[in-house]
């Protein structure tokens, strides 16, 4: 394969690198003349117009000596991530034009981007650590980029258990190609496919360990600790950001590593990390829900909260391990569906506490009058996030309880009956916000709309969530098209 | 058909949240149109419902939800049957009055028709569903609006009972999804007539499991005593337009799952249930009855006769025989009509006296025989006097649990002796006796829209009371299925 073909492949991320590049470089020689922010969203449209590109051109294929892989979930994950990143762009331009580190915050956003792209194509341990890593360095400075105390305090506390994931990740690694002789995931699952009873235990001591080095990026617990603080002290676009694309990449790399590589249903050790998985998910439902439930602020609450909905995505996870035909769909369309609500949420927190100049929740009394717009996307998303019909999050927990019950294992049944359990104390919290803005009386009574640039993010995610609510049937599909390449 | 009957309210919504601001009086006007457009197709659906065939008719039904090589597609299914029919009727009546009753609202009054109208048609929605998680969106969907109905335009702790009921209903419905996805997966598909057909015999838990997963969120629902005490807080902090929703329709969406869910599709596990069924079914009807005895507050009665009149519908069912699950259908319909004029009567006395406790009120009657007459003829409904639509309800629980359940029967028999009690009593205290000064000063039922809200109630009432073959018939040739799935068990 020639390097056009192969550049070809990865397209997208380039796009987005060279886009990096541009921001700084403008910025440099020409220092606050520069719309950085037209600059950042053309190299996102651009990368989304390739992936559009690759999509019905029906690209596929591999590149780079196998490691990277252009496919359907491939694909899935780039509109994912690219959406991400457009919506936050576009919902960051009043808060950016208000701080002064603006280019490099864009920058650090398309190299994250750029490198979560090449993440979701990675098949092999090599790639997908690069690929990992340079997405995780570019979020330490961000999550750090304000420099204040809170901020520092996040990016520290980020920066530490990130690499401490990172050390174990990639000690998990070393015993993965230690044992397979191969960093190829094709070839560690021909491995494990004719393993035997002797290499149990090593295998799930490496698999362990490498699940504890995603579990930090996909934020469940017990690898959770980091995300309260870490969302609080950060700029809030930065901490959309990490909620939802980087939270989504996570998963999507578990699904390559896991499903690829170990096995669902079928291999020697597939119960063992299905349990595994199910325990993680009671867990962080549990700590998530009950974590949330008495936090006032809501950069805070929705820390817990997204770490309560990746345990709802680890359900699926355990369903697919279990070896649920329908866990590895029910897991794309969970994570598609959750992007969209949890950026609705978190971008209109972004515009709102903007205006309000705070993130506690008793600012948000009243909103409802002084801005029905945020406050109605916020209603809608929180219902969404909660799982109450017609709205996207409502179909997506049915879908994904629906894979794992499908399983006919007792303890998937049950791990779906404490998920369902917890669907309602996380109604408490998610309800007691909407209260909030409907109800109570607003502290001063001046109105405020965000700006057109932020309308379209929330009104895009609005729409988002109230569609796939009535119509799933589209992004069902895709997620089930994404699904297939994997077996 | 009858898709429309659950559009009309949904398009009303839409209808009256885009009216501009300036005209937001004309809100009421418009909810009135699409509910009373609503009420006309039920009206119409019930007329032409065919009393001779079996099975479901009106069908509208399309694909929603299509995965199907993965094994996960949802239908959308509606249809009616003898079962579905009154409480279809029901539904339009008293969306309508209950629209009717808010004539007054003022305070945000485009949301709160706009509300009053997605519950409406929410509840529509689960009268109607045929596939399991289709009858969940709705059970679901019907909390929103309720929530808000109650915490906006409530009154006393209403933030703290709109919150109550929400958990309640949601606690129980969680167990529902888990039964409903269970089922839908041993028997391959989510539709109620194919599982009504093929009733699953065979799931990764044990089928009593299921069935009493589902059973919680019906229970809860109903509500039966232990799980009812959001019931009291909720009526009472409610506008009383929600009263009459909640009492008169949200109920029996409860006794409606039990009869065309956990009955049909888990046969033997109700019948294996059945004892403890109707032990619950005694104890609320007792407990309910003297708990509505001791009550001081107007509308925290009338709330509390509720929990004691459902447990006549679970008495019914616990039967388990043609008779005794006639009476559990008819007692869901009379009931939401005599609770839904009481709470129409209490809330038109409460806008008068602005108290609801009974020891202020005295010698009402002087200043409005209307109220207080119609206050009497749902009273004397409500304990069961011959002549009404209650007694007939009632005799025919009675009938049907005696020989499979006396115990219980005759304990529940007790309790209309209490109901007699307590509602008696009522009436002496607020409307007779000697009339008060303090409420010298207060005036009949005089508007167009309260004796419309009234007068169509009490007519309902006493039609059923006097011609009972208007419901009868119907409901019999509804719960003739479930009749013969559980007489092929005994």
């Amino acid at each position: 394969m020639n390097w056009q073909d192969q550049f070809h492949l990865i397209g997208p991320a380039l796009a987005l690198f060279i886009g990096a590049g541009v921001v700084l470089a403008a910025d440099i020689t020409r220092p606050g003349r520069v719309p950085v922010w037209g600059l950042t969203l053309i190299a996102i449209a651009i990368a989304g117009l390739y992936t559009l590109w690759h999509s019905v051109t029906g690209t596929r294929g591999a590149a780079f000596d196998g490691a990277i892989v252009v496919d359907d979930f491939s694909i899935f994950f780039a509109f994912v991530i690219v959406t991400t990143a457009a919506a936050v762009t576009l919902a960051s331009r009043d808060w950016a034009v208000t701080f002064d580190q603006t280019p490099e915050f864009f920058a650090l956003l398309l190299v994250s981007a750029g490198a979560m792209l090449v993440l979701a194509q990675s098949v092999d341990l090599i790639m997908i650590f690069i690929a990992l890593e340079t997405t995780s360095i570019a979020q330490f400075v961000m999550a750090g980029i304000a420099r204040d105390d809170r901020g520092s305090e996040a990016g520290l506390k980020y920066l530490l258990t990130g690499a401490v994931a990172a050390a174990v990740l990639l000690y998990g690694f070393v015993f993965l190609w230690g044992l397979a002789g191969t960093t190829e995931l094709a070839g560690i699952a021909a491995f494990v496919a004719q393993g035997d009873e002797a290499l149990r235990l090593p295998l799930m001591l490496a698999f362990v360990l490498v699940a504890a080095g995603f579990g930090f990026k996909m934020a469940i617990v017990p690898f959770h600790a980091w995300v309260p603080d870490v969302y609080q002290g950060a700029p809030i676009p930065v901490a959309s950001f990490l909620s939802v694309a980087s939270k989504a990449a996570g998963f999507a790399v578990v699904l390559r590593v896991f499903y690829v590589g170990l096995g669902g249903g079928g291999t020697f050790i597939a119960d063992d990390w299905a349990i595994m998985f199910g325990v993680f998910a009671a867990a962080s439902m549990l700590f998530g829900n009950l974590g949330a439930l008495l936090q006032t602020n809501v950069k805070r609450l929705l820390g817990y909260s997204s770490i309560a909905q990746a345990g709802n995505i680890a359900v699926g996870l355990a369903a697919v391990a279990a070896g649920s035909t329908l866990g590895p769909s029910g897991v794309l369309f969970f994570i598609g569906t959750y992007v969209a609500t949890n950026l609705g949420a978190f971008l209109t927190v972004l515009v709102v506490s903007q205006r309000l100049g705070s993130d506690e929740l008793s600012a948000y009394a009243g909103l409802i009058r002084r801005s029905p717009v945020a406050a109605s996307i916020l209603a809608l998303c929180l219902l969404s996030l909660t799982g109450i019909p017609p709205t996207a999050g409502f179909i997506a927990k049915v879908y994904v309880f629906n894979a794992a019950v499908r399983t006919d294992e007792m303890w998937l049944v049950a791990l779906v009956a404490i998920a369902v359990v917890n669907t309602a104390i996380s109604a408490y919290y998610y309800l007691r916000w909407v209260r909030t803005m409907i109800l109570d009386a607003p502290a001063d009574e001046s109105s405020f709309a965000p700006s057109y640039a932020a309308q379209a993010a929330l009104a895009a995610a609005a729409i988002g969530v109230i569609f796939v609510g009535l119509i799933p049937t589209p992004l069902m599909a895709a997620a089930q098209r994404a699904a297939e390449v994997l077996q | 058909m009858l898709t429309l009957f659950i559009l009309l309210p949904l398009a009303g919504a839409v209808m009256v949240l885009m009216l501009p601001q300036a005209r937001a009086h004309e809100a009421k006007v418009v909810a009135l149109l699409f509910a009373g457009a609503a009420f006309a197709v039920s009206i119409v659906a019930f007329v032409l419902l065919d009393r001779g065939a079996v099975g479901y008719q009106f069908v509208d039904r399309f694909e929603w939800i299509r995965a199907a090589d993965a094994g996960f597609s949802i239908h959308y299914v509606v249809g009616m049957d003898g079962l579905s029919a009154p409480l279809v009727l029901l539904l339009g009546l008293l969306g309508t009055v209950s629209v009717l009753v808010s004539w007054n609202i003022e305070l945000r009054a485009k949301e709160y028709f706009a509300y009053l109208l997605v519950l409406e048609a929410a509840v529509a929605g689960v009268f109607l569903s045929l596939d399991l998680i289709q009858f969940f969106l709705f059970w679901e969907l019907e909390l929103v609006p309720m929530y808000m109905l109650i915490s906006i335009w409530g009154s006393g702790r209403k933030e703290y009972s709109a919150m109550k009921f929400l958990l309640f209903t949601l606690g129980g419905s969680a167990f529902m999804l888990v039964g409903f996805l269970l089922m839908g997966f041993s028997a391959g598909t989510f539709e109620i007539a194919e599982l009504t057909a093929k009733a699953p015999t065979d799931a990764v838990v044990p089928l009593a499991l299921i069935f009493w997963a589902i059973m919680l969120a019906f229970l809860v629902k109903l509500p039966v005593f232990p799980f009812h005490t959001w019931l009291p807080d909720a009526h009472t902090d409610a506008p009383t337009a929600v009263s009459v929703m909640l009492a008169g329709v949200l109920l029996k969406m409860g006794g409606y799952g039990i009869l065309r869910i956990a009955l049909p599709i888990l046969p033997q596990q109700a019948h294996d249930s059945r004892f403890i069924l109707a032990v619950l079914a005694a104890v609320s009807v007792i407990y309910g009855a003297i708990i509505t005895l001791q009550q001081t507050d107007l509308k925290r009665l009338v709330a509390y006769s509720s929990v004691s009149h459902m447990g006549y519908v679970l008495l019914g069912v616990s039967a388990m025989g043609a008779l005794g699950l006639s009476g559990a259908a008819l007692q869901m319909f009379t009931h939401g009509a005599i609770t839904g004029l009481l709470f129409v009567a209490v809330g038109l006395v409460y806008d008068r006296t602005h108290t609801r406790e009974i020891s202020q009120m005295s010698g009402l009657m002087h200043n409005m025989p209307l109220i207080g007459s119609v206050m009497v003829i749902a009273g004397l409904a409500s304990l069961g006097l011959p002549g009404m639509a209650g007694f007939v309800a009632e005799l025919t629980t009675f009938l049907g649990a005696m020989p499979s359940q006396p115990a219980a029967t005759i304990a529940a028999i007790f309790g209309v002796v209490l109901s007699a009690g307590y509602i008696l009593w009522m009436v002496q205290r607020v409307f007779h006796g000697p009339p008060s000064p303090r409420w010298a000063g207060l005036t009949d039922a005089g508007t167009w829209w309260e004796r419309t809200a009234m007068g169509s109630l009490v007519v309902v009432i006493l039609a059923v009371g006097i011609y009972p073959a208007l419901l009868t018939d119907t409901v019999q040739a509804g719960i003739e299925p479930i009749v013969r799935i559980m007489e092929a068990l005994a």
